[in-house]
């Protein structure tokens, strides 16, 4: 063999080769045996390639290469050592690395099911707050004081009926 | 011990299920939330899951169902304490070995239980006896509103809950139900059954979940996808799963009866031997002789309300539960030493098997 192939998760030559069809898309991935044995492939029950597949996609290069989150400093080298996310806002800034496998890993890619009422109304009125500030905001800046003024009482309003059903 | 309420109320599926449903040891479903704005317990710095696990405490403890309940800190239980919690399934083993900021409230009657700073900031679980997913399904949810109104939960109306591992995305439940499947077991089914399973996006583990073995022919078999399917959707595909692998294991045993009556019994009557007289016992043999005297149970062999005993054995003859009713820590060998003495006071008392009324009701 002039080029044997290389393990995907280490790069020592890949003794086990494998190929899982998945939503009619075949994945082959190239192992050495040790990671073999330790992600469990000689075991076929219990394995699946997604775990792997999300492993080794992260290692090549992308668009969405060396991301960080904003909100809890989480990276894409993170993820890709831990396989888990650092905090819920992560699931925004990682969105071009994640929504690629979740097909693979669950039965549809958008949410079905049960919605927390409260949470939905608190995130309903986040968002209308910060738009109104951010009206406010411009109307001040370009002296448009009668809408400035406007954009304020309904601050006041959306405050108010906000704590009035004790969502605060 | 902290922990000690906990024994007001015996180990296991006491309630004692019957009849065809007696292969179905518990039924459970557990569901991972997290906070919005917050890390994950997994990233979190140590000051910031010791916050997480103050704010949240309070809020789960004053929960309906957990107001009367046990508040812990994982960091005030000994070794002992945590290894007790982890076989009566109260709590995962990756909580048992958590940094610090871990804990868990319990209610009294240990059927609900809400791991803190796990994997996600939350876990929900309600465990019960026999086959019962939609009540369970039921009473988690409920308890689920409950403790939204309290606490602002991070969610996306495209992904769902968000929750630390995306393969939780969604739902973030897990709907599971552990099995007794002796028969399918002895005739080596077993494999090919898992295999089939697995097909139809169900998982299946050992007794204690993930990495575990199977010991007493004990499996838990569990929804392996959360995105993209309401929780009443999974919960009815499991059970038509579930209902299935019932199917196939009373066909097992029925075949077992026919094929070869006195090798099965020879087993049986062996495993009760083993009970009454042996001298030292690892917990591993125990749990298949237990799986053979319960085996026994179903099929007439011994009266029925003695299921209630040995389900309660499972738990007892563990590690953990041994050195507890022994008041001390003990290494391996003395343990089987002790839990051989306790199975033979247990089964003195029990009563032979009588082989004549096998399969008949």
């Amino acid at each position: 063999m002039a080029n044997p192939l290389k393990c995907d998760l280490c790069g020592k030559p890949a003794t086990v080769h494998l190929t899982q069809i998945i939503d009619n898309k075949v994945h082959k991935v190239d192992l050495c045996e040790e990671c073999a044995q330790a992600k469990g492939v000689t075991d076929p029950s219990g394995f699946s390639l997604a775990d792997l597949l999300m492993k080794a996609s992260l290692g090549s290069e992308g668009s969405a290469a060396g991301l960080r989150c904003e909100q809890c400093g989480f990276t894409q080298a993170d993820f890709k050592k831990q396989g888990r996310m650092g905090c819920p806002a992560c699931y925004e800034t990682f969105r071009e690395i994640i929504d690629p496998m979740l097909s693979s890993m669950h039965k549809g890619t958008m949410h079905v099911g049960k919605v927390p009422q409260h949470a939905l109304k608190r995130k309903t009125f986040y968002d209308r707050l910060t738009q109104l500030q951010t009206e406010l905001d411009e109307a001040v800046k370009a002296e448009r004081y009668e809408d400035a003024a406007r954009f304020r009482d309904e601050i006041h309003q959306v405050k108010q009926a906000f704590s009035e059903k004790g969502l605060g | 011990m902290k922990i000690t309420p906990l024994f007001d109320f015996p180990a296991g599926t006491s309630e004692a299920t019957s009849g065809k449903c007696a292969i179905m040891l518990t039924t459970r479903v557990r569901l991972a939330r997290n906070l919005a704005g917050k890390p994950f317990p997994g990233w979190a710095k140590e000051s910031q899951r010791s916050a997480m696990l103050a704010d949240t405490s309070e809020a789960v403890g004053s929960l309906t169902a957990l107001k009367k309940g046990l508040n812990l800190r994982l960091e005030e239980l000994t070794d002992l304490e945590k290894q007790i919690l982890v076989e009566r399934h109260l709590i995962s083993r990756e909580l048992s070995t958590a940094k610090t900021g871990a804990g868990v409230v319990i209610s009294r009657d240990q059927t609900t239980s809400v791991m803190i700073n796990e994997e996600d900031h939350l876990r929900i679980q309600v465990m019960r006896p026999g086959f019962q997913l939609k009540k369970v399904w039921n009473a988690i949810n409920s308890l689920d509103t409950e403790l939204e109104e309290r606490l602002n939960y991070a969610f996306s109306p495209t992904l769902g809950y968000l929750t630390a591992c995306p393969t939780n995305l969604g739902t973030g439940m897990r709907a599971s139900a552990m099995m007794h499947l002796p028969a399918l077991v002895i005739s080596s089914q077993m494999e090919k059954v898992v295999r089939a399973v697995n097909q139809l996006g169900m998982a299946v583990r050992g007794l204690f979940g993930e990495g575990s073995d199977a010991s007493g022919s004990i499996f838990q078999i569990s929804n392996q996808t959360t995105l993209g399917e309401a929780e009443e959707d999974i919960i009815k595909r499991l059970s038509s799963v579930l209902n299935t692998i019932i199917e196939h294991e009373l066909n097992a045993r029925a075949r077992l009866l026919e094929a070869d009556a006195p090798k099965l019994f020879d087993k049986i009557g062996r495993a009760f031997g083993i009970l009454q007289h042996g001298r030292l016992l690892t917990s591993a043999e125990v749990m298949n002789l237990l799986s053979l005297i319960r085996l026994g149970i179903d099929l007439n062999v011994f009266p029925e309300d003695k299921r209630a005993v040995i389900d309660r054995l499972f738990i007892e003859a563990q590690p953990g539960h041994v050195q507890y009713a022994a008041h001390g820590t003990f290494d391996s060998a003395q343990r089987d030493l002790l839990r051989a003495q306790t199975l033979r006071t247990e089964f003195a008392a029990f009563g032979p098997p009588d082989f004549n009324l096998a399969g008949k009701n």
